[in-house]
């Protein structure tokens, strides 16, 4: 281990994390967002809408993330829809973690008894009232541990990122591999980088994970 | 109309080429789901008795898959040990040892949750009617806990197929790479191949998945 080169490389190395963390996070907000939507669509049974939604998460569940940014990056741009990378690499998390997100919320939402909608619309509330709330607030809490472990999943698969040319974690590692012949050094940045973004992540999950737990005693 | 670039998967041997691709990428992974599926169950078996060396180490071993990047094990597998242990290892190898010591975590994780989900009272009535464990596992544990298991194995193996698409960054000459090689070379007759040809993989995997996936989803809601 050369600890002068590792100190030299790591802004690099940060620059490539925050590249991560940046589009990871608008990538899995979006994916919430799609998710949450589509939740909705499922459970209102929304007629085609409902249809087009259940294909969608078929499609975007039944496919790797590589091939969906391969065919967003290179792909598309054929028919004139064109992306820069980090949009491509945006916008590629968001539509496989919407199907994720999908079914992580309709297990909640299937979990709240019918009584309670029903309760809310028979007191007059609006079927979006009903559903933002009292149906959500208690899907949310049993929809947790599996949005937590999307979120994590999600952003893991960031790391396919360097495929359409984004100057993440890998692509950085890579390159240092490539240039200096520097592979153990680049590889614990690597590792240490990743660690530095997981870790609190997965703890962060694993707490929420046991609140809730508590919460549900007894019932 | 716009050109989709469709053509270029009818030309010549294309289209075997891109399944011979998508063949690599699937041996791969299933290759490394029949090395996880025995280890696993082993491991996981080891692993359901409380406080077993094998539930530590199990519990270790997951903690590591479940943080790190899949892309990250493979570029710690393939230049990695490839430089610390100066051996030579292909892509192809790095992939199915990485996949391997992933699926195996995985399973045995499966094998144990389905083994002590079985009540205790299975157990100890099993005991009671004077069993051996062997016989405990091989007639009353085991028929009850594959129910659960194989909708979840299948699950795994979905994921594994998914998965291997990413050995194409560590060098290995899958559907992905074959694929920019068609595009490639057909550069200047039909500028649009890289629309066609990737819609077909996207269509590929989804074909390769999706029977899986509604499998295990269909056993699943049959089993419970």
């Amino acid at each position: 281990m050369e600890w002068d080169y590792i100190q030299k490389v790591l802004p690099l190395y940060g620059k490539a994390a925050w590249l991560t963390l940046r589009t990871g996070t608008a990538g899995i907000l979006l994916a919430a967002l799609a998710g949450l939507l589509c939740a909705a669509a499922l459970h209102w049974r929304i007629p085609v809408l409902r249809r087009i939604t259940a294909a969608y998460v078929e499609i975007s569940r039944n496919t790797p993330l590589l091939v969906q940014l391969f065919f967003i990056y290179y792909g598309l741009p054929k028919i004139g829809i064109k992306t820069d990378p980090e949009a491509c690499g945006i916008i590629g998390l968001a539509f496989l973690g919407g199907g994720y997100m999908t079914e992580a919320f309709r297990s909640g939402v299937e979990a709240v008894d019918r009584i309670q909608e029903e309760s809310a619309l028979s007191l007059g509330l609006t079927r979006v009232q009903a559903f933002r709330h009292v149906i959500l607030p208690q899907a949310a809490a049993i929809s947790i541990p599996a949005f937590m472990a999307n979120v994590i999943f999600l952003m893991k698969e960031t790391s396919v990122f360097s495929a359409v040319s984004l100057m993440d974690l890998m692509f950085t590692a890579k390159d240092q591999i490539g240039l200096y012949y520097k592979t153990a050094e680049s590889l614990f940045l690597l590792v240490a980088a990743y660690l530095l973004i997981l870790l609190p992540l997965s703890l962060l999950g694993g707490l929420l994970e046991r609140r809730l737990r508590h919460a549900g005693f007894g019932t | 109309m716009p050109d989709l670039g469709l053509e270029v998967l009818w030309k010549g041997k294309n289209f075997v080429r891109l399944l011979g691709g998508l063949w690599v990428a699937l041996r791969i992974s299933l290759i490394a789901a029949g090395i996880s599926v025995v280890a696993g169950i082993l491991l996981g078996i080891a692993a359901s008795r409380k406080h077993s060396v094998s539930s530590v180490v199990l519990r270790i071993w997951l903690s590591i898959i479940h943080i790190m990047p899949q892309m990250v094990l493979l570029f710690l597998m393939y230049f990695g040990t490839t430089r610390a242990f100066g051996w030579n290892l292909s892509g192809e190898a790095a992939a199915v040892i990485v996949f391997s010591l992933w699926g195996t975590a995985e399973m045995a994780d499966l094998v144990r949750g389905a083994v002590s989900s079985i009540p205790v009272i299975q157990r100890e009535s099993a005991e009671a009617l004077g069993l051996k464990p062997a016989q405990v596992y091989r007639w009353i544990i085991l028929p009850q806990a594959v129910r659960r298991l194989i909708p979840l194995s299948i699950n795994l193996i979905t994921r594994m197929i998914k998965t291997t698409s990413l050995v194409t960054l560590i060098g290995v000459v899958e559907i992905l790479k074959v694929a920019q090689q068609i595009i490639e070379a057909n550069r200047k007759a039909s500028p649009n191949a890289a629309f066609g040809v990737y819609l077909a993989i996207f269509v590929m995997y989804y074909l390769a998945c999706r029977p899986l996936s509604l499998a295990a989803k269909k056993l699943e809601k049959h089993w419970r």
